[in-house]
């Protein structure tokens, strides 16, 4: 009866209820509802990272997943607040590829479950060694991100040095660079079309472009 | 502390759970506790201010002198107020919008260290943490907008979601600026990092002096305060997303705006100015440090607590200044502000900071 006995009571908490809400997601009506859910789902997952200390993973699971849920949720509630899409009813071939899809996933993960045992596990045990030796990921991620590698300490000795790495610096740039540019053109299509404008000049605030700018972010 | 009572128990590990619970549970009191009276205090001198600002006398008579029982009579009144649900709303997720809104709005303060160790989970990525938990706010308006079944309190909830989507960016750029000259991610090092006088402060380099204010815009923005209060502007939208609740729910989302306003004006203290290390450092020059026992070193930190709260007391009431001394600004002068000026502006600022930092380092 000491810290582990909260950590097991917080993992099944947590992962009751990010595979409850993720159910709901599934079976709800209301696409709102179904946002609501799935951010309660994700949020529930970042908290599993958190109990795993991987505090980093965690914070950037809430920022960009739930908070780009948070957008779906704005552009949902828009698109479709009192139309005809409020209420959403899945068709029975998507049933069957969905539950495909999902039971394949499923049996993968079961197969890694099974390879990595139970608490007591002679692999479970291995990574909660390794997790405790290297807890502060952060900076080892940063560092990472531009090439330069930090070797773990239990394989220091195990292999020989990898030549140095190029990191994921560039990768990362031309990514974001190309979202960047998406982004642009999302606000070139859907910019209000200049007009040349008539005799009467009535002077009036870009509203429309303003408003259509704001709701690319 | 926790090890301290472990090993008091030591005899019997069957209550060790006991223990956890028990200084959890006191840990998120206290945190509660601070939020709470803040909210109270925050109440009555938001009428204190605005009534000065006006030229008026605010609250007099409510408990005698100055009206300081104004905040729990206002508590006491929203108690007894009918609990109205619209009939065509979202039952479920219009009673949930409010809770989730001051979750998001408390949540944060887990992390948020107000002296040297005095921190409920410290965390090496505290002001992401923070960022994160505190962006979600917004969700419990959104959502609270859309289950009213109203269309002011969705005109509201949209306005809300743009202008603090928006907002983020130059929040977040004016973070990294500070985060990049601190070095850390970690708020205890960065407030560490400012030990001392005032010169020390962070507040003190040109650039992040100029960052604070950029910080300081996005913040009051991020709360949705005035002149940045859209969401709620009552001569255009009667009262935003917050039209159809009264009562004690009205009440949890107004909490959940002060709550995130003291959480933004500590972290500004703690990336701007100083965090608990004051103007003059008088703990240090008391002899409350770790040199002169135990005891003189917690007055020490007891000492830098309050300085940081009261620091924060001081953003907050800021904000309440720009409340009632500026206009409400239009739409298109919102996202003006945050696109054509705050966003380059802290940009700017990013880069001159990296320029300082690397000049102040030895450059090449």
């Amino acid at each position: 009866m000491d810290i582990t006995l909260w950590h097991n009571v917080f993992f099944f908490l947590m992962a009751g209820v990010a595979c409850g809400t993720a159910l709901a997601v599934v079976l709800a009506g209301n696409v709102v509802r179904m946002a609501f859910y799935l951010i309660t789902s994700l949020a529930a997952v970042a908290g599993l990272f958190f109990l795993a200390g991987a505090q980093f993973l965690g914070a950037m699971q809430l920022m960009v997943y739930v908070g780009g849920t948070l957008v779906l949720l704005a552009f949902g509630v828009m698109l479709t607040a009192r139309g005809p899409l409020s209420s959403m009813r899945t068709g029975g071939g998507q049933w069957v590829l969905a539950a495909l899809l999902g039971g394949s996933l499923l049996a993968v993960l079961l197969q890694t479950v099974v390879q990595v045992g139970g608490p007591g596990g002679e692999a479970a045990s291995t990574l909660a060694a390794a997790e405790e030796t290297q807890s502060p990921t952060t900076a080892q991620l940063g560092l990472g991100l531009l090439g330069v590698r930090s070797q773990p300490p239990g394989q220091a000795l195990a292999r020989p040095a990898p030549p140095p790495a190029p990191g994921y610096l560039l990768v990362f740039e031309i990514i974001s660079v190309h979202l960047l540019v998406v982004l642009v053109g999302a606000a070139y299509l859907a910019r209000a079309k200049w007009r040349r404008p008539e005799r009467l000049v009535i002077h009036h605030p870009p509203l429309a472009a303003s408003q259509q700018l704001t709701t690319d972010n | 502390m926790t090890a301290y009572f472990i090993n008091l128990l030591a005899g019997y590990p069957a209550w060790h759970w006991l223990v956890y619970l028990t200084i959890g549970l006191v840990q998120a009191a206290l945190f509660l506790a601070l939020a709470m009276l803040s909210v109270a205090v925050f109440n009555w001198l938001e009428r204190k201010v605005a009534a000065r600002v006006q030229d008026r006398l605010g609250p007099t008579r409510v408990g005698g002198r100055f009206g300081w029982l104004q905040s729990p009579a206002d508590g006491l009144k929203l108690l007894c107020k009918e609990d109205l649900i619209p009939a065509g709303a979202d039952h479920m997720l219009f009673r949930l919008a409010p809770y989730i809104s001051f979750c998001a709005a408390f949540t944060p303060y887990l992390a948020l260290p107000l002296a040297p160790g005095w921190v409920v989970q410290p965390l090496d990525t505290a002001v992401f943490f923070i960022l994160a938990v505190a962006g979600l706010e917004i969700f419990g308006v959104i959502l609270g907008g859309y289950a009213s079944n109203s269309k002011w309190s969705l005109y509201g909830a949209m306005r809300e979601a743009a202008q603090v989507v928006g907002y983020e960016i130059p929040l977040g750029l004016c973070v990294v600026t500070v985060v990049l000259a601190a070095g850390t991610l970690d708020l205890e090092q960065i407030a560490e990092a400012q030990r001392g006088w005032f010169w020390h402060w962070n507040l003190v380099n040109p650039f992040l002096f100029v960052t604070f204010w950029i910080y300081m815009t996005c913040a009051t923005a991020g709360s949705n305060r005035a002149p940045f209060d859209l969401p709620e502007a009552e001569s255009e939208i009667v009262a935003g997303f917050m039209t159809e609740y009264s009562g004690f729910r009205w009440s949890i989302f107004f909490m959940a705006e002060y709550t995130a306003m003291l959480l933004l004006s500590l972290v500004a203290a703690i990336l701007f100015a100083g965090g608990w290390n004051g103007p003059v450092p008088v703990a240090s020059l008391l002899g409350l440090t770790d040199k002169n026992g135990p005891l003189a070193e917690w007055c020490g930190h007891a000492l830098g607590a309050c300085n940081l709260i009261f620091k924060g007391y001081l953003g907050v009431t800021f904000m309440m200044w720009l409340r009632w001394t500026l206009p409400r600004l239009r739409v298109d002068q919102v996202m003006a502000t945050c696109l054509k000026y705050c966003v380059p502006l802290a940009c700017a600022m990013l880069a001159g900071t990296m320029a300082w930092t690397f000049l102040l380092r030895g450059g090449f």
